[in-house]
């Protein structure tokens, strides 16, 4: 058997996928924070709310109405992006002439709200949810077996950060958003609507939670707090990675999975803080963040 | 201000009264830790202008240290409160020097991302005992002389710490020191060209501030005989900003005040829930007091939204006003 220092070939690239599948998963997530901070300079707590939110929706439009994992795979992103609007249009909104503190403890307050409304009527248990049949099984690929849900969840989210990446910095619209980070009030003498174009980013921003907890919900067990627990993971992320540039955001996602992945080969018990480790060395050497610039 | 030294009086004669009422003893130690840890907190983001989001550390921390400390050494009380003081100051010192290192939103972020690094320490380690947490931690004697076995003894110990810290966190704000600190909050560039090595006030209040929660975390083990791994989990971090945004930030009655309504809540929302249900005949609130979290996060939104003074703030502001109309 061919093995790398001493651990199976086999087991090491199946870590390395699932690092690179919860690579994506911090990669779609830190993106969605780093846009909507962006613009509201309000660091989305209830990020992880409504990732779990997703994930919830996609189960119950199974269980209760029978629509399947496609159509959810739309269907549940709308949902939660309508619900960012509303949050954002109702209570947010009120919030931007204060200190951004108060962006971050609202949108906690909203967390736990959502949270808590979950565990009382599901409990804190995980609820099943099988993998789509046309994603089932595994494919050779020659050196590894190939799971098909994983490879799908890496190549689905790529393609969607990838797709914000090009609207935001290739496209008219990207521009005014772009322009609307800098300096919103002449982006508003020139006739936009910033206002709404704010909300639309929100929306847009927990749509992308909601589409990362679509994908995740055939491989995790979805429990109210699945959203939380990952939701400081990315915290560390976009430390690490500073929020000034987006494509900063989703190289530093996938790779801190990745060293994630190949620490859980190596060293499992410290799998779970390695992240929060390189943060500490990140803001040691360089406290403005990987692809941050210092203000 | 001697009408305000005589409040503090007969708050203070109140709460050594409190045992004689027939209250039960732990409810009103558990309220004093909180407040403690709350008045802690509050030295951050009240008077510095520091929103930290990992407080749970300082505390869990703390209560694993004092709790391992008399129970596995053999730590009389008093060095085991010691004990985990200091573990809450290395961990202030070391979470600290990283944090400072960026400001605002950057601040919270990180100090709650180390947090939960020292939680899955906590969660892994041995000498913690993992989901179950540390069991029966014996309370000892102090100074070999009083029995702390006995609740009212231990009562007046907790109240002793307690108005020792608060001591310690209005001595600080009306500090030199804590006139600096003030100054770092209102305008950091101005304190800097002033010359002050903001840095360092920061880290300092920082320190300070772990070391006040350690010390609540300390005697929390005392009271409830554990250390569980709730002291630590980041909801914990959650609940201490409620406190002080309840009762007033930047305030120094208003988390005591927080404390007080949020401990109240914990223990009595089950009960409200049940007379939901007998009022309105849905089952639903029934199970109200199995997820304390949903009235914990509708109060932080509406505190939020239109309460952000807290209520020792809105007293202050209502005061002022009145004297200004007078005038």
């Amino acid at each position: 058997m061919i093995t790398i220092f001493g651990i199976p070939l086999q087991a090491f690239l199946g870590q390395l996928l699932l690092g690179l599948v919860n690579g994506s998963f911090y990669a779609i997530l830190s993106l969605g924070l780093a846009v909507i901070f962006g613009l509201l300079n309000v660091i989305n707590f209830a990020h992880g709310a409504l990732y779990m939110l997703g994930a919830f929706l996609t189960w119950m439009g199974l269980h209760y109405l029978g629509l399947n994992y496609w159509v959810m795979l739309l269907v549940a992103p709308l949902m939660v992006g309508l619900f960012g609007i509303l949050i954002e249009k109702f209570l947010l909104k009120h919030l931007y002439k204060l200190d951004h503190l108060y962006g971050l403890l609202l949108t906690f307050g909203i967390t736990l709200l959502i949270e808590g409304l979950f565990r009382s009527f599901y409990g804190a248990a995980g609820q099943p949810y099988s993998t789509p049949d046309a994603l089932r099984g595994a494919t050779d690929v020659g050196f590894m077996m190939l799971p098909n849900y994983r490879a799908w969840v890496v190549v689905a989210s790529l393609t969607v950060c990838f797709i914000t990446w090009y609207v935001i910095e290739r496209t008219r619209l990207g521009a005014l958003l772009r322009a609307g980070t800098e300096n919103p009030r002449l982006v508003e003498a020139f006739g936009i609507n910033v206002p709404l174009m704010i909300t639309l980013t929100y929306g847009f921003g927990v749509a992308l939670a909601g589409f990362a907890g679509v994908l995740a919900a055939p491989i995790i067990q979805i429990s109210p707090l699945m959203g939380s627990n990952l939701i400081i993971v990315v915290f560390a992320v976009v430390v690490i990675g500073g929020m000034g540039s987006i494509l900063g955001a989703i190289v530093t996602g996938l790779g801190l999975g990745v060293v994630e992945g190949l620490t859980r080969v190596f060293w499992p018990e410290a799998s779970s803080t390695v992240v929060f480790v390189i943060m500490a060395i990140v803001l040691l050497i360089r406290p403005a963040g990987l692809f941050g610039k210092e203000k | 201000m001697n009408l305000q030294r005589l409040g503090y009086l007969i708050a203070l004669l109140l709460l050594a009264a409190v045992p004689l009422t027939g209250i039960y003893p732990i409810f009103v130690m558990k309220i004093m830790c909180y407040a403690l840890f709350a008045c802690a907190f509050n030295l951050l983001i009240g008077f510095t202008g520091l929103l930290s989001f990992g407080h749970a550390a300082f505390l869990g921390g703390a209560a694993y240290a004092t709790g391992h400390a008399i129970k596995m050494w053999g730590f009389p009380t008093e060095l085991g409160i010691g004990f985990g003081v200091l573990v809450a100051g290395l961990l202030g010192l070391a979470m600290g020097a990283l944090a400072i290192r960026r400001s605002g939103i950057y601040f919270s972020m990180i100090t709650l991302a180390l947090s939960q690094m020292v939680f899955f320490f906590f969660l892994q380690a041995n000498f913690t005992g993992g989901e179950d947490g540390l069991q029966g931690v014996p309370r000892g004697t102090l100074f070999g002389l009083i029995d702390l076995k006995n609740d009212l003894n231990l009562y007046y110990l907790v109240m002793a710490i307690f108005v020792l810290g608060f001591f310690i966190v209005w001595r600080t704000v009306h500090s030199p020191f804590g006139q600096v600190l003030k100054a770092i909050r209102e305008n950091e560039p101005r304190a800097i060209s002033l010359g002050y090595d903001v840095d360092r006030f920061k880290l300092l209040a920082f320190v300070l501030s772990a070391l006040l929660a350690g010390l609540a975390g300390s005697t929390k083990t005392l009271i409830f005989v554990s250390a569980t791994l709730t002291d630590a989990a980041w909801q914990m971090s959650g609940l201490v900003i409620l406190m002080t945004l309840i009762g007033g930030m930047g305030t120094l009655v208003g988390p005591v005040v927080g404390a007080f309504i949020v401990v109240l809540l914990e223990n009595k929302v089950g009960d409200l829930g049940a007379v939901l249900t007998s009022w309105t005949g849905i089952e639903w609130f029934q199970r109200l007091g199995e997820s304390v979290t949903i009235v914990i996060g509708l109060i932080f939104v509406i505190c939020v939204l239109a309460f952000r003074r807290g209520i020792v703030g809105e007293l202050i502001a209502w005061f002022e006003r009145r004297k200004a109309i007078k005038n």
